[in-house]
């Protein structure tokens, strides 16, 4: 067998596995092969499980010739963000905090991946504590993006898409809390969902901002994509967030292609901060799409403007009160000096065991949740959240989609935004308004500008991921990206 | 009243530290200082904003007291002691209280 395998797309690979036509033994050794060449220049993975992902490989493989029933996902390589606890195995968060934390359970995404016969091939690096846009805020290195490994992936799932994107793993599991799914889906020109709030099981998940949270699947196609959240989501008894409603199915819905589509396109995600590039990508899709007797209208979400501020005071405020529970006693980072009193002990672990980025953001939080500043921020944040989900809610009385760029601009070079946490923030500012009204959204790859990714972002009302999925699917019939211009994405 | 164009002071920023429970030396309060009040600048955008009569949005489901059987299934406490940086035997080891 040789790399080709890995080319076949993923939702085919899983047939041909179950069927024998290819081996799960020759897809994860390739895929190992793959990491072990050009993981080095990427850096997507934080740990790599090699002896074990070849092991449950073989075991399968027999499994199959006996006849026996296998799982969902049987055979495939998948990389899970290193902020997702899989049991036995270490839960980095990319920081210093957590580099020696060995998960002691699994999360609900993780076992559900393994009760379905997935591989768990790697863990996968990330900003710290899922606290970026660009995966370089990780103690474990910059992440760097397959298409010109002098950018940046996007984040903080970067690790997660680079996996996909360089072919070092068959699917991945990223979260996303203001666009960490889709903004490095966007940069490294693969599929990324951010479900439904409630969709997918937050259990096992480290917590950043936990009100606007969502494990979602990466993968290079839509159907491949859907493959994975159709074994992970459904309502679980561990996470008291998750909606009890009956899982949803997306296996079948490729079957019928859509033929009535109401597409909204709102104003306020075409900004000044838009670079023409990325403009000119979407509308170029959207025509596309017009021409095959899809009708759209412009429309406008005007509370949308606010999106970003009423984000970060609420994913900062979060964030304050879930990471005080890092104090480096029952676990993580500890200084070694035993003979200082119990606040100085702390201060000293959480300094030295949080990254700058992360240490802001504690700052700001707990700035925004003190007595004399919460009315003025906190809860005037979440009003505004209020009024932002009430213009979703009437933008979808009329449309079954919305449809916007995901990223504002191109991937740019790694160091080049680092002093200006600002301008990083900025690169949000047309992912988060989904976080914050609890809607799932999907990033598809839709061009590339100077060999440069750019992702067309759709947004769905909640619990329509199956609208996500079959426009996904169109959009992704008519675009053609040529794969063969960067520098880690042809196998 | 009109709020002051950098609401946070140094003195603000160590108090902050110490709530927060993180130790920051005189050059890390200060380059904190710039940066909290650059981005605090930026929130003030949503001052704009009439929320008068507008409930908050804590969560997009309007979930109250979710509750399920209290069965413990806790995983071994050998595996979650395996974490622990400081022990003595089955103890975790804390730093003095005063």
């Amino acid at each position: 067998m040789t790399a080709r395998i890995l080319d076949i797309p993923v939702w085919e690979v899983v047939k041909k596995i179950a069927n024998q036509e290819i081996s799960s033994e020759d897809y994860i050794s390739e895929t190992l092969e793959r990491i072990q060449k050009i993981d080095p220049k990427i850096n997507a993975y934080i740990t790599v499980i090699k002896e074990a992902s070849l092991d449950k490989a073989l075991e399968l493989d027999k499994q199959i010739r006996q006849g026996k029933t296998v799982g969902r996902l049987a055979g495939l390589p998948i990389a899970i963000k290193d902020s997702i606890c899989v049991k036995n195995i270490k839960n980095t968060c990319g920081s210093r905090m957590l580099e020696n934390f060995v998960a002691p359970y699994n999360a609900t995404v993780a076992d559900k991946i393994i009760r379905e016969d997935g591989i768990i091939i790697g863990k996968t690096n990330l900003d710290e504590f899922a606290m970026g846009t660009s995966t370089e805020h990780s103690f474990f290195g910059a992440t760097r993006n397959p298409w010109d490994s002098s950018k940046v992936p996007g984040g903080s799932s970067g690790g997660s898409a680079a996996s996909i994107a360089s072919f070092e793993a068959a699917l991945a599991l990223g979260s996303d809390t203001g666009g960490s799914i889709r903004s490095p889906a966007s940069f490294c020109s693969v599929v990324g969902l951010k479900p439904t709030y409630g969709a997918v099981s937050r259990y096992g998940l480290v917590s950043y901002s936990n009100s606007l949270e969502q494990i979602g699947p990466i993968a290079r196609d839509v159907r491949s994509t859907a493959i994975l959240m159709d074994c992970i989501n459904g309502y679980d008894i561990r996470d008291s967030t998750s909606k009890n409603t009956v899982p949803q199915r997306f296996a079948d819905i490729f079957k019928n292609t859509v033929k009535n589509l109401k597409i909204g396109v709102p104003n306020e995600f075409f900004g000044e901060g838009v670079q023409k590039e990325v403009h000119k990508s979407i509308w170029n899709v959207i025509h596309k799409i017009e021409k095959l007797g899809f009708h759209y209208e412009k429309t406008t979400l005007p509370m949308v403007k606010y999106a970003l501020p009423a984000y970060y005071i609420i994913a900062m405020s979060e964030a304050s009160s879930n990471l005080a529970r890092y104090d480096g006693l029952r676990y993580g980072f500890n200084v070694p000096k035993n003979n200082l009193n119990w606040n100085t002990t702390f201060s000293k672990n959480r300094r030295n065991g949080f990254g700058d980025e992360v240490r802001q953001r504690i700052m700001l939080g707990t700035y925004t949740l003190s007595a004399g500043y919460f009315d003025q921020y906190y809860l005037k944040a979440q009003k505004i959240r209020t009024l932002i989900k009430q213009d979703f809610d009437r933008a979808f009385k009329k449309f079954d989609i919305l449809v916007v760029p995901s990223m504002p601009i191109l991937p740019f070079t790694l160091g080049e935004k680092l002093n200006d946490p600002l301008s990083l923030y900025m690169c949000d500012i047309n992912t988060v308004p989904a976080n914050l009204a609890g809607i799932p959204s999907i990033s598809i790859p839709c061009g590339l500008s100077s060999g440069l990714p750019i992702g067309v972002q759709i947004m769905a009302p909640p619990f329509r991921e199956d609208l996500l999925f079959k426009a996904g699917y169109l959009f992704e019939e008519n675009v053609t990206i040529d794969k063969s211009v960067g520098e880690f994405t042809n196998v | 009243m009109k709020a002051p164009k950098h609401p946070i002071s140094e003195k603000e920023v160590s108090h902050l530290a110490e709530l927060a429970r993180l130790e920051l030396s005189g050059k890390d309060v200060t380059e904190m200082r710039l940066h909290l009040n650059k981005i605090l600048d930026y929130f003030k955008m949503i001052d704009e904003v009439d929320t008068e009569g507008i409930s908050p949005t804590y969560h997009v489901f309007d979930l109250v007291n979710v509750l399920r059987d209290d069965t413990p299934h806790s995983p071994e406490s050998k595996d979650l002691l395996e974490n622990v940086p400081k022990k003595k035997g089955r103890y975790i080891k804390a730093p003095r209280m005063i």
